[in-house]
């Protein structure tokens, strides 16, 4: 019966179907099944799959997206009932993503973000046209290990130096680690602005994040 | 006949402007800026915060008053770029931030000399008939980077130019330049030397800055060409017909904000559609589906009876390889037949990240060609082949007077850089070693236009002042110490 669920949510990930992982959820919740055994056991190995088979070509952008969708829908179901239980989720490290100000491109950060999902880590996603200084004052708040500053345009991509003095200002590095992306991002331009690292593709992102955030501690819970 | 080539039937093409006026009203149209909302709410459109809805019949009247065609000027005032029909033109791709360094065949960031450098072999090249601000350099400070592209430009060529402001605030200074080389404010309306691409963020939002900028140039009557840029599949929907038509919403709703701001002021359909590549993320400009796209956006446009622009002759190989041979070949000849306007691309590689010197030189062999493709088969003599019998028999085709007479038209005789040698034991080249080897003949060939220097001086002193207003404390000099050979810079002005 668990077996059968579990292996459910994690097709409802692959399938990229938010009600369906949703409903799940609640199933599970009113047939007594601990909120961190569904995600651990039933999404996240969902997540894990769509990532994989995304690394190796056989599932594309749309389906890697739809699957967030669906690990979101879940995810909403699930997280109250953790808070209410004063359960704990152990997770890789926090990691504050979003697209600096003036851009308001994030495809690649939002695909970034879902292959952390996926490989375990927490993310709080800022969307768009977010300014140096919020980017620093999330970190701040979430006890965030890492910042990931996306920007497409060369106009714009300037500004990724402003999200690291910032984060400088607030003494937060070298504890949080910031990493810049984006089309016109090289590794050059990384090392220019002081970066922690820079990664071509959201794949590269998720080994980024976990060989930076490996040397500093083992996961953490919350 | 001219050959053509058309992608949509008329009744399609009814089908996405009708579908395109309704996107116009539902969703309808973000515009950021309080003034172009204004303009819009005060000729019927429904303003709701951000939101404009847009009436067909203000979209029709605003289509009435853009202007089917007009020209850019060179600098001895020649209108040598007619934006209009079916005549098409070839510029430079634009604002890249890589160059692939043709001594180590390595990507680096874009510098002064390497947009020195493109600008030279443009001018010389007879294929481009405009300038772009080809690279964004990296040794120039951001907030005068478009401006210095420009100065740049007006510095080493006499061609018009493809151009574009990187924000609402540095656009004044651009312009500014422009009046300094036309000699005033009604030499620049009068005789437009650039065109400015304008691209609305899809789906369906002008943002402050582009709003801002359309409304700018339609007033000062410098030419705006719209560059909307649906990425099918991710900001657009996934059929390149859904993108088609969303192209045509953004583009309708652009042309409305810049005819209201001066109705009759020139404008260009124009654009940048892409589809999206599901497995990476980037935009390949070189598939057949964004060709695709940039085809029958045009055909819209012209449908429309409006000038028009797309981007091709890029690709996204990152070398000058087969690859990048092949998808820009293919791009140049149906841009060419589909009797585009401006295309813009050539010399990009990775999907317009990085431009190539060796790769503008090659592309200018395929634009050659296009052109020839486009020419169609000609009727230069009175009968076809009856005569040309008569008068030579079965042989001797080779020396008759009207084999000499009508080659050169008949046949495109292209530079050494395409390969018709016939073969040698260890004369054996790829292209990207004889686009590399024409360069210094082309830059030998090369010679500044004869600007005055108080117009030199001028132009500096616009530099410094934007410069200043930006907090920037220095710009590289737009010459290198020995002409024709880009190298390291001098400050011109520790400011």
């Amino acid at each position: 019966m668990i077996q059968e669920i579990l292996s459910r949510m994690r097709q409802s990930i692959i399938d990229g179907a938010p009600q369906h992982a949703a409903a799940l959820a609640l199933e599970s919740l009113q047939a007594g099944m601990e909120p961190l055994a569904a995600i651990n056991d039933g999404y996240i190995p969902g997540m894990s799959h769509v990532g994989e088979q995304f690394g190796c070509r056989s599932l594309f952008l749309p389906d890697v997206m739809a699957a967030a969708e669906a690990m979101k829908a879940a995810m909403a179901v699930l997280e109250p009932e953790i808070h209410r239980l004063g359960m704990e989720r152990h997770v890789r490290g926090t990691v504050v993503l979003g697209t600096v100000q003036g851009d308001i491109h994030e495809i690649g950060k939002n695909l970034v973000a879902t292959l952390l999902v996926a490989g375990g880590f927490r993310v709080i996603d800022l969307g768009c046209n977010v300014a140096a200084e919020r980017f620093a004052e999330e970190a701040e708040q979430a006890g965030a290990d890492a910042v990931g500053a996306s920007a497409l345009l060369t106009t714009t991509m300037v500004h990724q130096r402003n999200v690291i003095a910032a984060i400088e200002r607030r003494n937060l590095r070298p504890r949080v680690k910031v990493i810049v992306g984006g089309a016109p991002v090289t590794s050059k331009w990384s090392a220019e602005v002081g970066a922690d690292g820079y990664a071509g593709d959201a794949q590269r992102a998720l080994e980024l994040v976990k060989r930076l955030l490996s040397t500093q501690s083992a996961g953490e819970t919350l | 006949m001219r050959p053509g080539i058309r992608l949509l039937d008329e009744s399609l093409v009814e089908r996405v402007l009708g579908e395109a006026f309704q996107l116009l009203r539902q969703p309808s149209v973000q515009v950021g800026i309080g003034e172009a909302r204004d303009l819009l709410a005060s000729a019927g459109a429904v303003v709701d915060g951000e939101r404009v809805r847009i009436p067909e019949v203000l979209a029709l009247n605003c289509l009435g008053t853009a202007p089917r065609e007009f020209a850019l000027y060179n600098r001895g005032g020649a209108a040598v770029v007619h934006y209009g029909g079916d005549a098409v033109h070839f510029d430079p791709g634009s604002s890249c931030v890589n160059v692939l360094d043709g001594e180590t065949r390595t990507r680096r960031p874009a510098e002064t000399r390497d947009l020195v450098l493109l600008t030279q072999l443009s001018e010389g090249l007879p294929q481009f008939d405009a300038q772009s601000t080809a690279v964004v350099c990296r040794d120039v400070p951001e907030a005068v980077a478009d401006l210095y592209r420009l100065y740049v430009v007006l510095a080493h060529s006499s061609k018009p130019v493809v151009t574009g402001a990187f924000s609402a605030e540095t656009l004044p200074g651009m312009l500014d330049l422009l009046v300094l080389d036309a000699g005033s404010d009604a030499g620049l309306r009068a005789r437009p030397r650039a065109v400015f691409d304008v691209c609305p963020s899809p789906p369906l939002n002008w943002t402050e800055f582009a709003a801002q900028n359309m409304i700018r140039l339609a007033r000062a009557g410098v030419p705006a060409q719209i560059v909307s840029m649906p990425m099918a599949g991710a900001t657009a929907p996934v059929t390149l017909i859904g993108s088609v038509t969303q192209h045509a919403a953004e583009s309708l709703a652009g042309i409305v904000i810049h005819q209201l701001a001066a109705a009759g002021a020139p404008v260009v359909w124009g654009g940048a559609p892409s589809i999206l590549d599901m497995r990476t993320g980037i935009t390949p400009v070189g598939a057949m589906e964004s060709v695709m796209l940039n085809l029958a956006c045009a055909q819209v446009g012209k449908h429309l009876g409006l000038p028009t622009h797309g981007y091709l002759v890029a690709s996204d190989a990152k070398l000058l390889d087969a690859q990048a041979g092949a998808e820009s070949a293919t791009s140049a000849a149906l841009g060419a037949l589909a009797g585009i306007n401006m295309i813009s691309g050539a010399g990009m590689l990775e999907s317009l990240a990085c431009h190539s010197a060796e790769k503008l030189v090659f592309d200018a062999e395929l634009i050659a060609s296009a052109r020839r493709l486009v020419r169609g088969l000609e009727t230069p003599t009175a009968t076809l082949a009856t005569e040309a019998f008569a008068s030579v028999g079965t042989e001797g085709f080779l020396a008759s007077r009207e084999t000499r007479a009508l080659f050169r038209s008949e046949q495109h005789l292209p530079s050494t850089v395409i390969d018709r040698e016939r073969f040698q034991e260890g004369m054996v080249s790829d292209a990207f070693s004889r686009a590399r080897a024409a360069i210094p003949q082309l830059l030998a060939s090369y010679s500044r236009p004869p600007l005055s220097a108080t117009l030199l001086a001028e132009f500096a002193a616009a530099v410094e002042r934007q410069a200043r207003r930006f907090g920037v404390t220095f710009v590289p000099s737009a010459f290198c110490p020995s002409e024709g050979q880009p190298g390291s810079f001098e400050v011109i002005s520790d400011l």
